[in-house]
């Protein structure tokens, strides 16, 4: 049986992890490419890796990033942030990454997903979604939450996935950054409602919320960043408390 | 064993970047990523060319033969570089990889594409009301090859895929999505995987490692 993903999430600014990441045993803390390896050894089944850089240099200093983590990691890696042609993503995937996520690129142009999957496969082509819950709509946002579209969540994921894009990752900017679990109710109407898989993002606190993300709120994937990063929830544990609760992991 | 293919003046070709001392080639047929599977022979200490190349190609010692986007397409670039003749006739080992191991077989449902038939099998779409693209780790067994050496039943393999290879005689481990299915078949020096070895950690490079050993019946030792 196919089992369920647990996604660290990394923030990169020029080629360098930022924020949130507190492990003692690191060297350098800031090493996208230490932080990486650690993580797959830990039993992470995927890194995605969300790309923060606004400068001039950003392009050429993601790839070499991008191939520094695949020359070591032996873990499917997704990289994310400001992907916004093909040939942004061809760039990424030559250096080694095995999927992209694209966000705001594909809600100022749709066809975009259209023809990146066209190209390189729907199986590399995630495509993010920020949403927030407004008078009772989930309305999808740009710019990390701070911008509201007129977009309707559901519809907007379904468009996506007759365009071709191969995975889902749906972040709760009700949820993010609260720790008190993850969005279950609206990510279970939005596993049912697809083919695809699912990813979901915002809220992680503690172990009982990824038990609940996966029975509840249907996920095929659940992301996070800060209880990974410091060391709230060790991954080892996470699964064996994931597995008591008859969630396949991979441990 | 008649050999079809001497190897004569193109062997200098597979050496050309210096350390490809095993002689590995991961043929390279368009875009994607296919540096993952060069990077993961270098963890295990080997090196590999990629190449397009028909003549370096049957000269190499084993030939890695990776998936690329979709079926349709990637037999039209086949085609288009004579590769669709040439890999069915090669005598060393040769590992397809995901899309790789569809092209191996018979037919494919994807894009109604004649693959290479070297495999009797047909690549159908995975129906049965689960998540598709298939994505992420599931368990191989009923493991029957010496790809396996090493390997424990009910391992974990990283897959990403849509369509899928039937159960059949020359089906090598198997894997269960719905339905039972091929996640690698072996025929005489052609073997097939569905996962990603170069992405499914430490089993998934024993197993890479497993095929790079495998001995080359075309070798003058």
């Amino acid at each position: 049986m196919l089992t369920k993903r647990i996604i660290p999430c990394l923030d990169i600014k020029d080629g360098r992890t930022v924020k949130g990441v507190n492990f003692i045993d690191l060297r350098d803390a800031g090493d996208p490419v230490e932080l990486a390896e650690l993580y797959a050894k830990s039993g992470a089944d995927e890194l995605v890796f969300l790309d923060i850089t606004a400068t001039e240099q950003k392009r050429k200093t993601l790839a070499e990033m991008v191939r520094k983590v695949a020359e070591k990691v032996n873990i499917p890696f997704t990289v994310g942030g400001g992907i916004s042609s093909v040939e942004d993503v061809d760039i990424l995937l030559k250096n080694g990454a095995d999927k992209v996520s694209v966000n705001s690129s594909a809600v100022k142009r749709p066809e975009l997903i259209n023809e990146l999957s066209a190209k390189f496969g729907s199986q590399c082509i995630t495509v993010a979604i920020d949403a927030k819950q407004v008078n009772g709509e989930w309305l999808v946002h740009l710019v990390g939450g701070k911008v509201p579209t007129d977009l309707n969540l559901f519809q907007w994921a379904k468009e996506m996935e007759e365009r071709g894009a191969g995975e889902i990752l749906f972040t709760s900017m009700n949820n993010d950054g609260t720790k008190t679990g993850f969005a279950n109710e609206a990510l279970a109407v939005l596993s049912s409602a697809l083919k695809i898989p699912i990813i979901a993002s915002g809220g992680a606190g503690n172990m009982q919320h990824f038990t609940d993300v996966f029975l509840k709120g249907k996920a095929d994937a659940a992301l996070a960043a800060s209880v990974f990063h410091f060391k709230e929830i060790e991954i080892k544990d996470l699964k064996e408390e994931l597995r008591r609760n008859g969630i396949e992991v991979r441990l | 064993m008649n050999n079809k293919f001497q190897k004569t003046s193109s062997t200098s070709d597979s050496y050309r970047d210096g350390g490809n001392k095993g002689g590995i080639v991961i043929v390279d047929y368009g875009a994607g990523n296919i540096q993952s599977i060069k990077f993961a022979i270098k963890r295990l200490g080997f090196d590999a060319v990629l190449s397009s190349d028909t003549e370096e190609i049957k000269a190499a010692d084993k030939v890695i033969f990776p998936g690329v986007g979709e079926a349709g397409s990637a037999m039209k670039m086949l085609k288009s570089t004579g590769l669709d003749k040439v890999i069915p006739e090669l005598k060393q080992p040769v590992l397809g990889i995901c899309l790789g191991m569809q092209l191996m077989c018979r037919h494919s449902e994807e894009g109604d594409t004649e693959g290479l038939g070297i495999f009797h099998a047909d690549v159908v779409k995975f129906n049965n009301g689960l998540k598709v693209p298939q994505i992420g780790w599931n368990r191989i067994y009923d493991l029957k090859s010496n790809l396996f050496d090493g390997i424990k039943e009910q391992e974990f393999v990283y897959l990403v895929h849509s369509y899928y290879v039937p159960e059949c005689a020359e089906t090598i481990a198997s894997t269960e999505y719905g339905v039972e299915y091929t996640t690698a078949i072996q025929k005489d020096n052609f073997y097939g995987v569905q996962f990603h070895p170069e992405k499914s950690s430490d089993a998934g490079e024993k197993i890479l490692e497993n095929f790079l050993k495998a001995p080359n019946p075309e070798k003058k030792e």
